[in-house]
């Protein structure tokens, strides 16, 4: 073949595999983080670690419940106000919304989502520990309680949006009323969706640490209620690495594996629930 | 309207249509009583699709206990029409009715629209049956409605069924998903929901136009026997089914109704130049 | 007589008052309301936050004004507050990232997209999307623990290769711009290949067909056809990557030396403005040092407000999925 061919063929080769090398790169970090913080972290996770508070500097065997515990607090209440917000915000823009008003809502909602987490964090410390004059849970709860809205709304939007207009119709026709139509039909045929994207909405802000460097703070004891500064697993993990102290240091592996395992879990079943159904993942 | 001519009893007339004959099977014909009692009656219905008028001018009357079809090409504003009865238009934005339609002499518009829709019955022409069990579909209806007792649900469900001639096929696997049953029989389950209900009027657009022959002739034979409980208006581009089971025939073209008669009036002697063009298939 | 309807369920003909009560009964209203005020409750946050952003920030922003902006002294010992280095170490760090990110991840989307058959080809985007979904702290960990050490080894040899430039210059200890440049470019890649990919597959098949019936290779039509066509939406997912990176806290804050003057080197330790404010909040003393902390809050909401902006108008459209 002529010269000229045969560059077209070996450019077209040369490509598929450069790119394919940067996608196996870029899996390769995943494997790699996987691998890594299961080596370090996963390995040598100890049953102190879920059970014991942490110990004072230099002292081994401390754990971490008290962070895994405000954790879950914090999640609780992020989920009281992020979820019904959320979700009766998507089921508005998907079943009455289609003016203007509704685009706005729209736009703000993916304004909202794109704020760093961050100057949410900022938000919650000017609107409750200012006027407090404290760190609480409830202020890291509310921070990331605001950060799970948008995403819930969106996905609970989308879902809905989903289920065919025969559906409704066919409701509507038998006498149901818009209303009834939209909570006897339309949302339990969108309900697989709106629950995942619910979990991957709380994966994600399990995950987050920034919000809460000054909201919840930290605590080395058990935090009661919602109104005293609260341990959390990001923020720990965080604290810890960025210490002196190899013992610490070690512990932060082991909080980031259980972290990651966490997250990536949910992920997993709630990717896995919407594939088997047809549904793409966002 | 169009006189309404007592039909003489004669042998099923073949009908010609683009050079070949067909041996019809006509429904059987009832001497109409004089004052053959009006169900449904439209008077001067115009109706819009934003500055579209889809419909012009629809007057006719709708016999009870007797199937009503509706023919015409696509697009002729038959549909539309039928959507119109159980104000199912309005779930589009820009769409609007004026004129007036009765039922059993009452205003449908001022009547409140979920009890028009549960007095006046839709079978789509896709089936749409509910992400839930057979036994939930039928159901749905008397639920929301609060019409059946929750004890009395499980015989109100059987008799549905019975009515829609789908109980022996599915009695065993009442609690199993809906979509697991075949198209024709999907179709039968949305019949039976619609049944469910009790309707004094059921409304079939196209019932049968995404079914096998098999699945349509069970569907066509369910007609038949539903009519003695019900009246029925019914949607279908397919002629052959229209003289098949229709009592009396409407023939809609460009949003006009252009002739409405007997069946027999309608296939074998229409009025109307642009009803015998359809039906002897110089168009559509 | 004549018929009176609209689409709008709440309204009544007139002639027959159906009563309120009724209505209400039903549920309609109810449901209606409830809705309609968790969507306005989006307006309301949203405002609030601007709001609370901007009163708090105000000490800062009637001594300084805009000249904030512009200088570039950090001394909350003298009271003296300028943004420069954050913002310089900001735009330098995901421009960093962009760089190397998105001839990665581009190139990634491609093969994904064009030449890589379906099944491998979901398979390894899911594995890549989970990527995205790994917390910001477990970047930083690694990047503390694994990467810097990774690039303290490496550094000669790039210092071989860029030392001439004043970018690679200066003694490198390990937490510096680049490092934190090199860990925003792992985070944001998987955000670039996820929307690309989908806007390459959203491209029509007779594009392809078209070009493949004049003989073009696999490749070629790739280049000359299907990326020219994704153009906007690769840009979309462009800005919406910048926007994750502007914002990217933890881990940078964890590797980038938390050093806040401007020095020309990568090399160099540097600071974020998401970083300052993440590491100094808590320590801020006095009305001052925390209003310039949440005034730096405010540039940063505004930055990715922006870039968030542009890259929704660019997505738009242009996947699968429709709006984005």
């Amino acid at each position: 073949m002529s010269f000229h061919r045969f560059r077209r063929k070996a450019t077209n080769a040369a490509m598929l595999t450069l790119t394919g090398l940067c996608t196996l790169i870029a899996v390769g970090t995943l494997v790699f983080i996987l691998g890594y913080l299961f080596q370090h972290g996963g390995r040598s996770l100890t049953w102190n670690f879920f059970t014991k508070l942490p110990a004072p500097v230099g002292e081994t065997g401390g754990g971490m419940a008290n962070a895994m515990l405000g954790s879950a607090k914090l999640l609780l209440l992020a989920s009281c106000i992020g979820v019904p917000i959320g979700f009766l915000g998507g089921v508005y823009l998907a079943e009455f919304g289609r003016s203007a008003f509704s685009f706005v809502v729209r736009y703000t909602t993916d304004l909202l989502n794109g704020v760093p987490s961050i100057v949410i964090g900022v938000f919650a410390y000017t609107l409750i520990v200012l006027r407090q004059g404290h760190f609480s849970t409830l202020a890291g709860g509310i921070a990331l309680g605001v950060m799970m809205i948008p995403i819930a709304i969106r996905s609970s939007e989308e879902f809905m949006r989903a289920v065919p207009l025969s559906l409704r119709e066919g409701a509507m026709a038998l006498g149901a009323s818009k209303t009834k139509a939209i909570f006897t039909v339309v949302i339990p045929a969108a309900k697989e969706g709106i629950i995942t994207g619910i979990m991957l909405d709380l994966a994600r802000v399990a995950g987050e640490t920034a919000p809460l460097l000054f909201t919840s703070y930290g605590n080395n004891f058990w935090s009661p209620g919602w109104q005293h500064p609260t341990a959390a697993l990001p923020v720990m993990v965080y604290n810890y690495a960025i210490s002196p102290y190899e013992d610490w240091r070690q512990q932060a592996w082991s909080a980031g594996f259980v972290l990651l395992m966490l997250v990536l879990t949910v992920n997993i079943i709630a990717r896995v629930i919407l594939s088997r159904r047809g549904h793409v993942a966002r | 309207m169009s006189p309404m001519q007592a039909p003489s009893p004669q042998p099923a007339p073949d009908v010609t249509m683009r050079g070949q004959t067909f041996p019809m099977q006509m429904a059987e014909e009832k001497k109409p009583v004089a004052g053959e009692v009006a169900k449904l009656s439209t008077t001067n219905l115009n109706f819009y699709y934003g500055s579209f008028q889809a419909l012009h001018g629809i007057s006719m009357q709708v016999y009870a206990n007797r199937v009503t079809a509706f023919i015409g090409p696509s697009g002729c504003g038959k549909s539309t029409f039928l959507r119109t009865i159980n104000r199912m238009y309005e779930t589009i934005r820009t769409s609007r009715a004026e004129g007036e339609i009765l039922l059993d002499g009452e205003d449908i518009f001022k009547l409140e629209v979920s009890e028009l829709r549960k007095r006046v019955g839709m079978v789509f022409q896709r089936s749409n049956p509910f992400p839930k069990s057979i036994f939930d579909n039928i159901a749905y209806g008397p639920r929301i409605n609060g019409s059946v007792s929750r004890s009395g649900m499980k015989e109100h469900v059987e008799q549905s069924l019975r009515r829609a001639a789908l109980w022996d096929e599915v009695k065993d696997k009442l609690n199993e998903s809906a979509y697991s049953l075949s198209g024709g029989q999907q179709q039968r389950l949305c019949i039976a929901r619609a049944l469910a209900v009790d309707p004094e009027v059921l409304l079939l657009d196209e019932p049968c136009s995404a079914l096998d022959p098999i699945a349509t002739a069970k569907i066509e034979d369910l007609i038949f026997q539903l009519k003695d409980s019900c009246t029925i208006v019914i949607v279908t581009h397919n002629m052959q089914q229209a003289a098949r089971v229709a009592d009396f025939t409407g023939f809609f073209l460009m949003g006009k109704l252009i002739e409405f008669d007997t069946t027999t009036v309608i296939f074998k002697n229409p009025a109307k130049k642009e009803t015998e063009d359809y039906i002897t298939g110089r168009f559509g | 007589m004549s018929a009176f309807t609209t689409t709008d369920f709440r309204a009544r003909p007139p002639g027959r008052a159906l009563a309120f009560w009724t209505r209400l009964r039903r549920g309609d209203e109810v449901a209606y309301t409830v809705t309609l005020t968790c969507a306005l409750s989006i307006l309301a946050i949203t405002a609030l936050l601007v709001f609370e952003l901007y009163t708090n920030s105000a000490e800062t922003r009637h001594k300084f004004g805009w000249s904030f902006l512009s200088t570039s002294v950090w001394d909350p010992v003298a009271g003296e507050f300028g943004a420069l280095p954050f913002i310089y170490g900001t735009v330098v760090t995901s421009a960093l990232a962009l760089l190397i990110g998105i001839p990665l991840g581009v190139g990634a989307a491609i093969f994904l997209a064009e030449l890589a058959p379906a099944k491998i080809s979901n398979g390894l985007t899911f594995l890549i999307e989970l990527l995205a979904a790994v917390p910001s702290v477990i970047y930083g960990l690694l990047g503390i623990f694994v990467l810097v050490p990774m690039l303290r080894s490496a550094e000669p040899a790039i210092r071989a290769v860029l030392g001439w430039t004043p970018l690679f210059s200066g003694p490198f200890y390990g937490v510096s711009l680049f490092s934190a440049g090199v860990v925003l470019t792992i985070m944001i890649v998987p955000f670039i290949i996820s929307i690309s990919r989908e806007v390459i597959l959203a491209v029509p098949n007779e594009q392809r067909e078209g070009a493949l019936a004049l003989g073009a290779t696999r490749w070629e039509t790739t280049w000359n056809v299907v990326i020219p066509f994704a153009r906007k939406g690769i840009m979309g997912s462009i800005f919406l990557a910048l926007a994750r990176s502007l914002g990217e806290t933890m881990a940078v804050t964890m590797v980038v030396g938390n050093d806040p003057k401007i020095h020309a080197s990568l090399f160099a330790p540097g600071y974020s403005i998401a970083a300052v404010i993440a590491n100094e909040f808590t320590e801020a003393t006095g009305g001052l040092y925390q209003s310039a902390l949440i005034e730096l809050g405010l540039v940063l909401f505004g930055l990715t407000m922006v870039i968030n902006g542009v890259a929704r108008l660019l997505v738009l459209g242009t996947t699968r999925k429709g709006a984005a």
